[in-house]
């Protein structure tokens, strides 16, 4: 197992590189002298910073040896300056990180907890008519734009029903402390996670689902049915089982599309994740800022991309032997 | 779901028998989810195409007063928005953007997707691994991050959003070629135009490609859809084409004052909803159409 995760580390670190080069490229594209660019807007900026920025970056030398100083930075941890908001980038990402991670923790354990339980549900009595509508539902999640589910729930449930705060991370000025705290930022957890968690739910039931039937076919289910099992240890223990296999490997593609979607997610509840920060950047075109968000998600990925990897071959019951 | 069709021809890979052969759009029409979701893209591209006819001056323009309520009014049916520009013309003039970005952005994606799948599949080895990691590459990063970077970079354009969403949008279609042309690679009628001397090229045009159609035909209309949810996002942050009216950029400017008009996000985020839903619909029924054997599946 240590050496499997060594060599998933290995192959994230050298994605991460290429990633990092991307970024590289990514902002020779913008029209203007690099530096200026990666100092923010035109104009807003002073000579001396730029020319700080220049020889830093080695941008009047070769672009291989710009592309080596620029790899240099970031791999130690260096993202750059963000002279709009007049911190360090690292620093600004490090301290909304937290937020983010909270909130794409709770919204993919609600989309794959609901997911699996109501594609299990579906795959049991399909073509039944609750069968019909969880995939009816499923499908119109699908459909629905990240943003506007988010906003048509501030409306129902803080506007209308009043029952949920709309915005923000906790009550500002509140001073709650310790359990208080934490139920407080629950509260304003609830609406963003929910939202977030929604579409991917439906990404799962349709997995669930669909996989489910495929297994519950195979040859060992009839097997298991003519020992004389019963139908929810078949259902639990033989069929889910591997069914979840395609369900991981889905989670770990759906990892970017999780961390995009907190992009929206954020920006409408003002939650204060890297998402917001990235919607801030780009308003104020803080190309450097926008880009070391771009670097700290792709991290991101690659992380919860090695978690499915490891989580995989814990549920695989094939390999059990090998281990 | 009870919907699938039992159908006794071939599947599409196989060589065609085209006696028996029923007819892809008969089978599209027995499905009644698809019917529904053409229905609801034909009113989608009607509005697209009627509105330079019914609403022939600039959605932007101011027409009466801010905030008219929805159904109040027979002059904006829907109501107005916080600078007074009628909703319903919004979403006439934006149904033509949505559609024509989601629709170029698919088209571009599948450029960039079917030869380097098809490269990958055929020639296998060294090319298929490097393409192949290629691909990982871009699956791997953040899909709506790197497009928000990149139309901010590239200045927000309906070129820049539909390049942007192209980029994000190609590897499932090279993984699902890929997969496609590996397995009839060692097809007899392949092995025969390789045997006749026929170049790459030609062997993966005329021979190889056709019989990869019924799944990317499914596939694109999946994509359409993702691709028009990933404009009206990317203009909800601001990020559209700045002279154009598109459904995103109305409910990213009616946000600020949701609390007292929900009219104003409501209707445009209804619209991109029922859009995206009928294309998936769409997406439904063709792959039950088309890939018979799949749809057993589902």
């Amino acid at each position: 197992m240590a050496g499997f995760i060594a060599q998933r580390l290995a192959k994230g670190v050298l994605v991460l590189a290429a990633i990092v080069v991307l970024n590289f490229f990514l902002i020779r594209l913008a029209p203007g002298d690099p530096a200026v660019v990666m100092a923010g807007e035109a104009g807003a900026t002073d000579e001396i910073f730029v020319a700080q920025l220049r020889t830093k970056f080695a941008l009047d030398q070769s672009l291989p040896s710009q592309l080596a100083a620029y790899l240099g930075s970031i791999a130690t941890l260096d993202l750059g300056y963000s002279v709009r908001q007049q911190m360090p980038v690292a620093t600004l990402i490090g301290e909304r990180l937290p937020a983010t991670l909270l909130l794409t923790g709770c919204a993919f354990l609600i989309s794959i907890a609901l997911g699996v339980l109501l594609g299990a549900l579906a795959a049991r009595r399909a073509g039944s008519l609750a069968d019909t509508a969880i995939t009816g539902l499923a499908l119109l999640f699908y459909a629905t734009p990240l943003f506007w589910v988010s906003l048509m729930a501030i409306i129902l449930f803080s506007v209308r029903l009043e029952w949920l705060p709309s915005f923000g991370f906790e009550t500002v000025g509140a001073g709650y402390t310790g359990l208080a705290r934490a139920a407080d930022i629950a509260q304003h957890l609830v609406l963003p996670a929910l939202t977030l968690g929604l579409f991917f739910m439906a990404v799962y039931v349709r997995m669930t689902r669909a996989s489910m039937l495929e297994v519950s076919r195979l040859d060992f289910v009839k097997t298991a049915r003519a020992k004389g099992l019963t139908e929810g240890v078949i259902q639990r223990r033989h069929i889910l089982r591997n069914a979840l296999l395609p369900v991981v490997t889905l989670a770990g593609l759906q990892a970017g599309t999780l961390v995009g979607g907190a992009v929206l997610t954020e920006t409408v509840f003002a939650w204060p994740g890297i998402g917001r920060l990235m919607y801030d950047a780009l308003l104020q075109r803080d190309y450097n800022l926008l880009l070391g968000v771009f670097v700290v998600s792709s991290a991101m990925v690659l992380i919860f991309n090695l978690v499915t990897d490891v989580v995989y071959r814990a549920v695989d019951p094939r390999i059990e032997v090998a281990r | 779901m009870s919907r699938a069709i039992a159908m006794t021809d071939s599947p599409p890979a196989a060589p065609p028998a085209p006696a028996r052969r029923r007819s892809p759009l008969a089978a599209i029409l027995r499905h009644p989810g698809a019917v529904l979701g053409l229905v609801i893209l034909a009113g989608a591209i009607g509005a697209a195409l009627l509105a330079p006819v019914l609403y022939p001056a600039s959605p932007w323009r101011m027409v009466q007063r801010p905030f008219i309520p929805p159904f109040t009014l027979d002059r904006v049916p829907l109501g107005t928005d916080a600078l007074g520009r009628d909703i319903a013309a919004g979403l006439m003039h934006g149904a033509g953007v949505s559609l024509l970005v989601g629709l170029v952005s698919t088209l571009a994606a599948l450029l960039i997707g079917v030869p380097l799948g098809a490269l990958a599949g055929y020639l296998g080895g060294r090319v298929d691994d490097a393409l192949m990691r290629f691909t990982e590459l871009f699956q791997t990063v953040p899909s709506f991050a790197l497009a928000i970077v990149l139309v901010a970079i590239l200045q927000p354009s309906l070129g820049s959003m539909i390049l942007a969403i192209a980029l994000v949008s190609w590897p499932p279609v090279t993984r699902l070629v890929r997969g496609e042309v590996l397995s009839l690679r060692s097809r007899e009628y392949v092995q025969a135009a390789v045997v006749t001397g026929q170049t790459t090229f030609t062997i993966l045009r005329r021979e190889v490609l056709p019989n990869t159609l019924s799944p990317i035909v499914v596939l694109a209309s999946l994509m359409v859809a993702t691709a028009i949810l990933l404009e009206s996002s990317l203009s909800f942050l601001g990020l559209g084409d700045p002279n154009r009216m598109s459904w995103g950029f109305m409910v990213g400017a009616g946000r600020t004052v949701i609390r007292q008009a929900w009219w104003i996000t409501a209707f445009p985020g209804l619209a991109i909803l029922l859009t995206v839903l009928a294309l998936n619909l769409i997406g439904e029924g063709l792959n039950d159409a088309l890939n018979p054997r799949l749809s057993r599946e589902r």
